[in-house]
């Protein structure tokens, strides 16, 4: 029998990070993967032949510069490139556009109006300064309120100091942010529904809440950061689809001696008397370990693979009841050709960047409104980019990959489960809409593959299909994220952590909470993590 | 577009102006011209506009501005129309001077704070009628305008691209004006607004000129319709050869405003809507525009914090004007007090070919520059051939403006 310092189970970008970074330090790892490919939600696979479908993550806005240098991810081939841009649809034939050029932007707003054009630099000021406050938090575990240890008191000691930068003025906004409503958020800047539409739509995505909901305004800033990140190339696509992430990082985790199993399905993580001592696959083979890392989402780690007998009763109370609702659907869609929008002008930049047709919030909180019933909305919020028209490797010349971000989704069917028929007609919603502002369109798709929270779940393992695993809401974020008490990727059992977006700082494809599990266990190992960087200074 | 092009409604409004994304960088009215008379091909970005950084030679520029006439294309620069019945109430609530001492037919130069007294901009305000107002200014503000009406009977329009601007500046800049047929310039004095005729096309039978500019010389500026742009350069072109007028770039002038020792918005000061840093923003009393509040007028915006910090000595920050010896210009160079203690820092700084001086304009955090301003130093970094020359320069606190030209106020103007 194999024996391993520690098992990763699920090969995820976070899961792969930790393994990474663990490996590095003189570790023994392996990481046991169920699908017969890694790669968890950010995944590049031949869908139909000669396509290759980001299937399910599809931007890379959050990925940590600094992980990428630490573990040579550009060596392993991992490029992203900048994308410009992107456009609404309005339903008059119109558009609102997003430029590059700083003047370009301005004069688009000004179409729809000259205040709102104006009112757009203190929009960015106020949503950067927010930015700024947060982005160092990312790559710090987040300090424990019940820990007193000195680290935990010096963690606050820094949170405090960081947040004392802010004028009294700020600090009042800052609370307001973090718990207020996107589209409220929207209307002390701006007078334009299509305006405001456009710049909601990062408040909502993977949240199953409307943009009316309270806690929505945080979520914008989860994909805002990466804008601000100074790095340039920070934002945009990988080369090669999402997969080109995760091939990078497992291809650095094999250079530096790492082992990872594919079709290895983990149906147990064992427990004895308060310790892990490693996995059983489904196959029944037992795989030991002093260590196991969990990469996957913190319901699926505690009520399925950890028997809850061994767990205290109130920590699985919280981890029922942490927020992880699916909202989201996915269609992938192979194109024969280049997709036409009339109302964008000829060689417009848009199409290569994310493209929207819900031009009010009202109709994002009426899609959301479905949602609430448990239907997919009949009206759904897209984000629907083509990274093809960047990315040359993906497909052949003159041919196309389409990915459609569809919200909302809901995780079941007015209270029954998803059924093929259900599915086709979901998908049917998708394609009409776009077809709606495009032409030709259902004459261009070659193959389309769709999913729902169902096969969320089933292929990716996303509890009910939450992208995030964990809404991003402020009770569930910093030291809440997943449990009171259990915020630094420790668990109730010993050996055992957890590693994936449920942890903080939560979902995206960012590394971050990878980053920061291994950091935690090399600290238990009482192993120094001198080849981790800290976090880029935000000067 | 004319009456006849003009779109029926919003809509269409909206849909024509699709095409700006064709040119993110836009021509001003003048661009004919200068392009024609440009050499170096030396452009930059301003708010949006293709700017000349240079045309022919900075440095002749620069002596263009100084020693005959200079033409200097001032359209991008942001333009607010404010008028109806309560337009000066509204005005004097916003900025920080008395505007009911501003007579019609003036001009002066003014700012306007936030609601904690930090500056938005700094800017000119011209009184065209009663109840008619034109605020020129660096960055972009309808929003805060939009939203300081409480209510007033006032109308708030931004009429950037509709009006064209020229700055015609140096000692025969009025010699230019007179050849130009303009008569009456002469009774102009500084920040007096003339409307004067012209044949500019349908719609257009006037130039509004005011004695203003922003290089402390004999200078004007002249505001026509967009569509009069070209007319009006021509005929001051035409009526120039004589009188040496040269078409000039950013880089000449702002040799000259340095001169003069003005200021420049998001560059010698951070305006309190774009600075990410809390530290960042300034009070008036903090960037030399103490003397523009008046705190015997009637309320206006950001009055109790800046009345507070003053009676509460809170003010950080403070602007001098600094002579440095040496002819190496002391750009961002960092202010040391005893050649030791950081003090601040030079925003500004230009060799003045004008005074023979090294100048500069500093930002200095109190009490340097108040209580202590003596032995005071500047670290110059000069890079030459690929080597840093390092230089610890005594700098001297020294009134603005550092060239004071008894041509730019003298009333009738000189001729030469």
């Amino acid at each position: 029998m194999q024996r391993y310092d520690v098992l990763v189970v699920g090969g995820g970008h976070n899961g792969l990070v930790t393994a990474c970074y663990l490996q590095r330090a003189g570790l023994k790892v392996a990481v046991l993967e169920k699908n017969g490919w890694v790669g968890g939600a950010a995944t590049s696979r031949e869908l139909t032949p000669g396509f290759l479908y980001s299937n399910c993550s599809y931007v890379c806005s959050l990925f940590r510069p600094e992980i990428m240098r630490d573990l040579e991810l550009p060596r392993h081939g991992l490029q992203v490139v900048a994308y410009e841009g992107g456009a609404v649809l309005t339903r008059d034939g119109d558009y609102l556009a997003s430029y590059r050029d700083h003047d370009s932007h301005r004069r688009e707003f000004a179409r729809y109006s000259k205040r709102d054009a104006e009112a757009y630099e203190r929009y960015a000021r106020d949503v950067t300064r927010q930015c700024r406050f947060i982005q160092p938090l990312l790559m710090r575990t987040a300090p424990d309120p019940f820990g007193f240890r000195p680290r935990d008191i010096a963690e606050f000691v820094y949170l405090a100091k960081k947040f004392g930068e802010f004028s009294a003025s700020e600090m009042a906004e800052t609370l307001r942010f973090w718990t207020m409503s996107i589209s409220d958020f929207l209307d002390e800047y701006f007078e334009t529904d299509v305006i405001k539409a456009y710049l909601a739509i990062s408040g909502i995505i993977g949240t199953a809440l409307g943009p009316m909901s309270p806690g929505t305004a945080y979520v914008l800033l989860h994909h805002y950061m990466g804008e601000v990140d100074g790095s340039v190339g920070a934002w945009g696509y990988a080369r090669g689809g999402m997969g080109a992430v995760t091939q990078a990082l497992a291809s650095s985790f094999i250079a530096s001696g790492g082992t990872i199993r594919t079709d290895a399905p983990v149906a147990k993580i064992f427990s004895r008397g308060g310790r892990t001592t490693g996995v059983v696959l489904e196959n029944g083979e037992e795989i030991r370990a002093n260590l196991v890392v969990s990469n996957a989402d913190v319901k699926r780690t505690f009520l399925k693979l950890v028997d809850e007998a061994d767990l205290p009763e109130d920590f699985v109370h919280r981890v029922k009841h942490f927020k992880m609702r699916g909202s989201s659907g996915k269609v992938n869609i192979a194109l024969d050709s280049l997709p036409e929008f009339p109302a964008l002008p000829k060689g417009s930049s848009c199409i290569r960047g994310d493209l929207h047709f819900t031009d009010t919030i009202e109709r994002m909180e009426r899609a959301y409104d479905d949602w609430k019933a448990g239907r997919w909305s009949a009206d759904p919020m897209l984000d629907a980019m083509i990274p093809t028209t960047l990315d040359p490797t993906m497909t052949s010349p003159g041919k196309h990959f389409m990915s459609c971000f569809v919200q909302y989704c809901p995780p079941k069917v007015e209270g029954r489960d998803w059924t093929d028929a259900d599915r086709t007609a979901f998908a049917e919603t998708v394609v009409g809409q776009i077809a709606d502002y495009s032409p030709g369109f259902r004459d261009r798709i070659v193959h389309m593959e769709v999913r729902t929270p169902r096969e969320l779940e089933a292929e990716v393992g996303l509890t009910e299909g939450n992208i995030f695993q964990g809404e991003l809401t402020f009770d569930q974020l910093l030291f809440n994220r997943p449990v009171p008490g259990y915020a630094q990727y420790r668990s109730p059992i010993a050996g055992l952590y957890i590693c994936g977006s449920s942890t903080h700082p939560g979902g995206g494809v960012m590394g971050a909470p990878g980053r920061n599990a291994a950091m935690e266990i090399l600290r238990d190992l009482k192993r120094s993590p001198e080849k981790m960087s800290n976090a880029h200074d935000v000067i | 577009m004319n009456a006849l092009t003009k779109p029926a409604n919003a809509q269409d409004a909206r849909r024509a102006a699709r095409d700006h994304i064709l040119a993110p960088r836009l021509e001003t009215p003048f661009h004919p011209r200068l392009a024609a008379l440009d050499q170096v091909n030396d452009w930059y970005n301003w708010a949006g506009y293709k700017a000349p950084h240079a045309v022919f030679d900075e440095e002749l520029e620069y002596f263009a501005i100084r020693s005959t006439a200079a033409l200097f294309d001032i359209s991008p620069m942001v333009k607010y129309r404010i008028s109806g019945p309560d337009a000066e109430r509204y005005l004097n609530r916003l900025t920080l001077r008395d505007v009911r001492k501003l007579g019609i037919g003036r001009v002066h130069y003014t700012a306007w704070c936030d609601d904690h007294g930090h500056v938005l901009d700094d800017g000119t305000l011209f009184r065209l009628g009663e109840q008619e107002f034109r605020l020129c200014c660096q960055e972009r503000h309808l929003p805060w305008l939009l939203d300081s009406d409480f209510g007033l009977a006032v109308d708030i329009r931004e009429e950037t691209d509709e009006i064209a601007g020229l700055a015609l500046q140096g000692p025969t800049s009025f010699a230019v004006l007179a050849a130009a047929g303009f008569a009456g310039a002469d009774r102009l004095k500084p920040f007096d607004i003339g409307n004067f005729p012209h044949d500019g096309g349908p719609g257009c039978s006037s130039v509004t000129i005011s004695r203003t500019g922003f290089t402390g010389d004999l200078g004007y500026e002249l505001f026509v319709p967009r569509a009069a742009a070209l007319s009006l350069w021509d005929r001051l072109w035409d009526a120039g050869g004589e009188h040496g007028i040269r078409a000039i770039g950013y880089s000449a002038l702002n040799r000259t405003r340095i001169e003069a020792g003005f200021i420049v918005a998001n560059a010698d000061f951070v305006t309190a809507e774009a600075a990410l840093r809390a530290d960042r923003v300034r009070l008036p009393d903090e960037i030399g525009l103490d003397w523009l509040v008046d705190p015997n007028k009637p309320h206006f915006n950001g009055r109790r914090a800046i009345l507070d910090a003053r009676r509460n000595q809170t003010l950080k920050h403070i602007l001098v004007g600094l002579e440095i010896e040496g002819n190496i210009p002391a750009e961002h160079a960092i202010v040391y007090h005893r050649g030791k203690r950081e003090a601040g820092l030079v925003t500004a700084a230009t060799w003045s070919p004008t005074a023979k001086r090294n100048i500069a304009i500093a930002s200095l955090e109190r009490p340097y520059g108040t209580t202590f301003t003596d032995d005071l130093w500047v670290e110059i970094y000069a890079m030459r051939e690929l080597k840093y020359q390092k230089m610890m320069k005594r700098a001297k606190i020294v009134p603005r403006p550092f060239v004071k030209l008894a041509r730019r106020t003298a009333t009738p103007p000189g001729l030469r």
